[in-house]
């Protein structure tokens, strides 16, 4: 940057903080008297105020709304005009010949979803966990341009669940790029979408192309925290580089491992729009997910069982609830927080 | 946070817009499958000309969201004046009376089939007037002419005027294998779809007492057709089993000249003679013959309008325009749609190519071989309590989820408790 | 496999070896082909036109076929390469095609005899060409400046919305004693797991009896009190050292110049990356918007996307090309800002 550049950028900061200590000027004489009305304690209150509004008229009351819609019947929208039946709902998801077959439920699709989204995520967060930590460790080698390449894994980070369906989708239908390379190089075409295995498979490709620069970047900060004396203190004493790896690199690195670990467990148990718009569930119900169970049985219907769907997001949270719990027992005795 | 000032200015400036004025603004809710919103549109054109006052705004949507979120926004109160709908039934009850609003409401019963009025109507209702159909279709299979020529196979439909499911699968299977096609025959993901030659097969969903059974002779007869495709590889298998839950199209397999045969329907053509244009010769074909006769199934969209309106009168004005003989006559022209409009005479559809008239022609013949099962089944009220589960169940059954049992059993289920839950 | 663990085990700081450089190189190339190649079809489809779309083969670049404009046509005709039955390679025009046979003629000699040859016998003559219309088309048919508009009203009202009620929730959550705060906080923490998909319905609700439907503020308050911001900052924000707020109370500053001049500066990092977040939330919204808005001077750009399609054939062509031009504004802010949102989030993702 020229020097009049930079002089002009410290002029138009000055403005800026100018500008922003008077609003703070101003903003404190609007409520002094506030805080001197309420005292400093109170002020705490008023802090948490706007959020807790939000939170509670478009979170927690809706999901009270929700909780009392799986207790009730019908089509219609509003729950005045709903019928309660109790625990109707509820004995219907429960309606089962044999938990482990999905056939064997009255709602088979419920079950079939529920199985789904157990091995998703299973199989997602273990997948996306070692490449993104394979990528970090990579990224934090000597290398040349490491800032170019952690935005290239960044990019699609920021792409909207549809259009990574959308592009993906374009690249592996039957007549797709990948069949077209596939057959240049000699193979025989492959039914990527209409095979349950390759749906399944490709669902987590994409949400682990879709994700992982994200955790990669946590796990990139996390190994650079680490500091370097400890590497050479362990050659020094011999160590080999997989020795340290494991004595020194995987122990420091736990809790940044947890923190992704959380995260990247609570967006798979939550999957959903890419999927849907990727495969929409399909082939038959190879991908179905709960979230999309609940929104097609409330939602996208012609017959609109807000019930039904209710009752399912009930069971989910439930077993969400005892998940979370779980992972902060864990996390805890592991004496990380 | 100066930004924020401005942004937050801008933003109530926005929301504040335009609220008040003299005048009417309605609002049209709307989708577009080809060219027939920009002919809509230049109708309106010329109507708000006519009709100083009356500004007609057309919100174009995707499908999905006139089948999901429209109803929900009506049923709250908070939809538009106007629609183009295919699923009558969820609105029931919600639509606005133009009997005593619009100028002639005899023209009304005399120029749109009773079927169509009646289906908008609630239940114990034989007089409203809630809509009208602006686009007919006819479900019906198309052909690939050129491949049959290339194999040097005539095409049994020139010869005979039932040839049967079975028929066609073989020959087209021939046809495909002689000149190296990759597919003889598919159909869209579709529950309608199917169930045009599932009666002609000789099913029957609906009994005398108003039950509903799916599990007939003629059903099975169609849906193993449908498998067998599947098992044989003939039919691309991305469109039933590649497309999870929604309707799919295999028309794109048809243009590109990759498949033989192809069930849809008459809002083909007009995508065909643009996107086909001398490609390959195409043609509409007669639907296959079974025991119960040779049926497709009638459609088409519904404009509506809605009863929480606030400006009745107009929304009247509107619709009478865009029922007029005038304006069909140029809509179903210029679209190449069928009219749902029994007195137009004869149309002069605004296109060059000879293939396109040629399947216009051809579909309405079928017209009067739809038989009184189709007509329920679309009339009734219930054809997506049943048309979707047919749809997703039998694509369990593709991929081998479900046996075909089971499937014709999960689909009476879906079936029952949709129509519980519905109160119907 | 020795090399291999050296190449996974090897830090900063050491002599280099050849074969792991090497490797590292090569996982990098082909991470970057994984990442951006999609990307980079995605583009590229978008400049094809629709015969060229369904083609098959597809071709990396997008071609379409010649045509000549001969006086005595109304139309174009399209340009082929024939070879005649005795060997010669001719380019033909065509005039029309009726079954196998086409019928063409010399666009150099437009009088002259008509050519009958089988349909396999011509090969088109076709040329790159990037076909802009699909943008110029869907750009007046999408209103995209009104939707580009709404877009950006909603992603930055709602991202500043967001920020000020979660950092200032956040303050009070982590440097104040008081009844019910515990309490708030497992609450809030506790929703982190629930899909919104799933509350639509009642959500949708409340906007009715609000009177929210059809307005952008429907859009943007009910997803401003995100608990996963709250969580954020507040874990951050117990970071920041009491003491420098116990001295700033002793010179008498009151609560809100605490939070706007000491807190908020304090807490940079992690509100660049809670605003990242709600940029990329807000901007790739979908569902939400689909709900409350039906009137199309309202519609965001996903909204907008999402009406091409029909119930009987999606637009593609259009939709390819109107999916890039969404992309645009989001990657562009992204290549502005990379340095700081990466290293944002990786200096905050681990408190």
């Amino acid at each position: 940057m020229t020097r009049t550049g930079r002089l002009l950028r410290r002029r138009a900061d000055h403005l800026l903080t100018g500008f922003f200590n008077g609003l703070v000027s101003l903003v404190d004489a609007i409520m002094h008297p506030l805080q001197n009305w309420v005292g400093v304690r109170g002020m705490a209150y008023i802090f948490v105020l706007p959020n807790l509004l939000i939170f509670g008229v478009f979170i927690l009351f809706p999901m009270l709304l929700n909780f009392y819609y799986a207790f009730t019947g019908g089509t219609n929208l509003f729950p005045d005009q709903r019928p309660f039946v109790g625990m109707d709902n509820l004995t219907r998801l429960f309606e089962c010949g044999d938990f482990l077959v999905p056939n064997s439920c009255r709602e088979d699709l419920f079950w079939r979803a529920a199985a789904n989204t157990f091995v998703f995520v299973i199989l997602q967060v273990t997948v996306l966990v070692f490449i993104a930590l394979v990528t970090a460790l990579i990224l934090n080698r000597n290398i040349i341009g490491r800032g170019f390449f952690r935005s290239v894994f960044f990019y699609p980070v920021l792409l909207s669940p549809v259009v990574v369906a959308l592009i993906w989708r374009w690249i592996l239908q039957q007549d797709g790029l990948l069949n077209a390379l596939i057959m240049a190089l000699g193979g025989e075409r492959v039914a990527f979408l209409t095979s349950a295995q390759w749906a399944q498979f490709w669902v987590i490709v994409i949400s682990v192309w879709a994700q992982m620069g994200f955790y990669t970047l946590i796990l990139l900060a996390g190994l650079q925290a680490i500091p370097a004396e400890l590497y050479e203190a362990a050659a020094m004493d011999g160590a080999g580089n997989w020795q340290s790896f494991w004595s020194i690199t995987l122990p420091l690195l736990m809790p940044t491992m947890l923190v992704v670990l959380v995260l990247s467990m609570i967006r798979a148990v939550q999957v959903f729009d890419q999927v849907f718009a990727f495969t929409g569930g399909g082939p038959g119900t190879a991908t179905l997910y709960m979230v999309q169970y609940v929104y097609v049985t409330g939602f996208a219907n012609q017959t609109k069982e807000y019930g039904m769907a209710a009752a399912a997001s009930l069971v989910m949270a439930l077993v969400l609830l005892l998940l979370t719990v779980g992972q902060l027992r864990l996390g805890r005795t592991s004496g990380i927080s | 946070m100066k930004k924020v000032l401005l942004l937050l200015a801008l933003l109530v400036l926005g929301l504040t817009s335009v609220a008040a004025q003299d005048n009417v603004e309605l609002r049209i809710t709307w989708y577009d499958d080809g060219n027939e919103g920009t002919v809509l549109r230049e109708l309106l054109d010329r109507f708000e000309a006519e009709n100083p006052g009356i500004t007609v705004i057309v919100d174009t949507v995707a499908y999905n969201v006139v089948l999901e979120q429209l109803p929900l926004q009506v049923e709250a109160g908070e939809g538009p004046d106007m629609a183009r709908v295919t699923d009558f039934a969820a609105f029931r009850g919600r639509y606005l009376d133009l009997r005593p609003l619009v100028a002639d409401a005899a023209y009304w019963e005399a120029s749109f089939p009773a079927a169509v009025l009646q289906a908008l109507r609630s239940e114990d209702d034989t007089s409203a007037i809630h809509g009208f159909p602006n686009q007919f279709t006819v479900t019906g299979p198309f052909i690939n002419r050129t491949l049959f020529e290339q194999a040097g196979i005539e095409v049994p439909s020139d010869t005979n005027d039932a040839v049967t499911w079975a028929e066609w699968t073989d020959i087209t299977a021939q046809v495909a294998e002689a000149t190296g096609t990759p597919y003889a025959i598919a159909m869209d993901r579709s529950g309608h779809r199917f169930s045009g030659p599932a009666f002609s097969e000789g099913a029957t969903y609906f009994n005398e007492d108003g039950t509903i059974t799916m599990d007939t002779p003629g059903f099975r007869l169609m849906a193993e057709t449908l498998i067998g495709w599947h098992t044989a590889g003939i039919t691309p298998a991305e469109v039933w089993i590649g497309s999870g839950g929604s309707y799919a199209a295999a028309a794109d397999f048809f243009i590109n000249g990759q498949l033989v045969m192809y069930m849809s329907g008459s809002w083909q053509i007009g995508r065909f003679s643009n996107d086909i244009a001398d490609a390959f010769d195409w043609q509409a074909v007669p639907n296959p013959t079974g025991e119960g006769g040779s049926t497709g199934m009638p459609g088409g969209t519904v404009m509506v309008a809605f009863g929480d309106t606030e400006h009745p009168e107009e929304v009247a004005l509107v619709m009478d325009y865009l029922a007029s003989v005038e304006a069909l006559k140029e809509f179903s022209e210029r679209t190449l749609f069928i009219p749902g409009h029994l007195g137009l005479g004869e149309l002069d559809y605004q296109t060059d190519v000879e293939a396109a008239k040629a399947a216009l022609t051809a579909f309405v013949a079928e017209v009067p071989k739809l038989n009184d099962q189709a007509y329920e089944l679309q009339y009734g009220g219930r054809a997506f309590a049943i048309n979707n589960p047919i749809r997703d169940r039998l694509t369990q059954v593709l991929t081998g989820e479900l046996t075909l049992d089971e499937a014709i059993a999960r689909i009476q289920q879906d079936v029952d408790d949709a129509l519980a839950a519905s109160g119907s | 496999m020795a090399t291999v663990i050296d190449f996974f085990t090897r830090t900063r700081g050491k002599n280099r070896l050849h074969m792991t450089d090497f490797l590292t190189y090569l996982y990098l190339a082909a991470g970057t082909l994984l990442m951006f190649g999609p990307i980079v079809w995605l583009v590229m489809s978008s400049f094809k036109d629709r015969a060229e779309l369904v083609r098959f083969p597809p071709r990396f670049l997008p071609y379409h076929q010649e045509t000549v404009t001969l006086p005595d046509y109304k139309d174009p005709l399209p340009l082929f390469r024939v070879t005649l039955d005795d060997g010669s390679v001719r380019t033909l025009a065509q005039v029309r095609r009726v079954g196998i046979e086409a019928q063409m003629i010399d666009p150099q000699n437009p009088e002259g005899e008509v050519v009958r040859v089988n349909i396999n016998q011509r090969e088109p003559v076709e040329s790159i060409y990037f076909s802009f219309e699909n943008y110029t088309r869907g750009v007046t048919r999408f209103n995209f400046w009104t939707y580009l508009w709404n877009s950006v009203i909603v992603t930055v009202a709602a991202t500043i919305l967001t920020l000020l009620v979660n950092s200032m929730a956040a303050f009070a959550l982590s440097k104040y004693e008081f009844r019910g705060r515990d309490a708030i906080f497992v609450l809030t923490v506790s929703t982190l797991m629930v899909p919104i998909s799933v509350i639509l319905i009642p959500v949708f609700l409340v906007i009715t009896e609000i009177g929210w439907t059809n307005t952008l503020i429907g859009v943007i308050v009910p997803g401003a009190a995100t608990p996963t911001g709250v969580f954020l900052l507040r874990q951050y924000m117990l970071t920041i050292p009491d003491e420098l707020i116990d001295s700033a109370r002793i010179d008498g500053a009151s609560e809100w110049r605490i939070y706007l001049q000491i807190i908020l500066p304090l807490a940079r990092p992690a509100l660049a990356v809670l605003t990242i977040f709600s940029v990329m939330w807000r901007w790739n919204d979908f569902l939400w918007p689909l709900i409350v808005l039906t009137r199309s001077e309202l519609f965001t750009l996903q909204v907008g996307l999402n009406s091409f399609q029909g119930d009987l054939q999606t637009q593609w062509d259009l939709v390819l090309a109107m999916t890039v031009l969404t992309l645009l504004p989001i990657t562009l802010v992204f290549a502005v800002l990379q340095r700081y949102i990466t290293t944002g989030i990786a200096t905050t993702g681990m408190k």
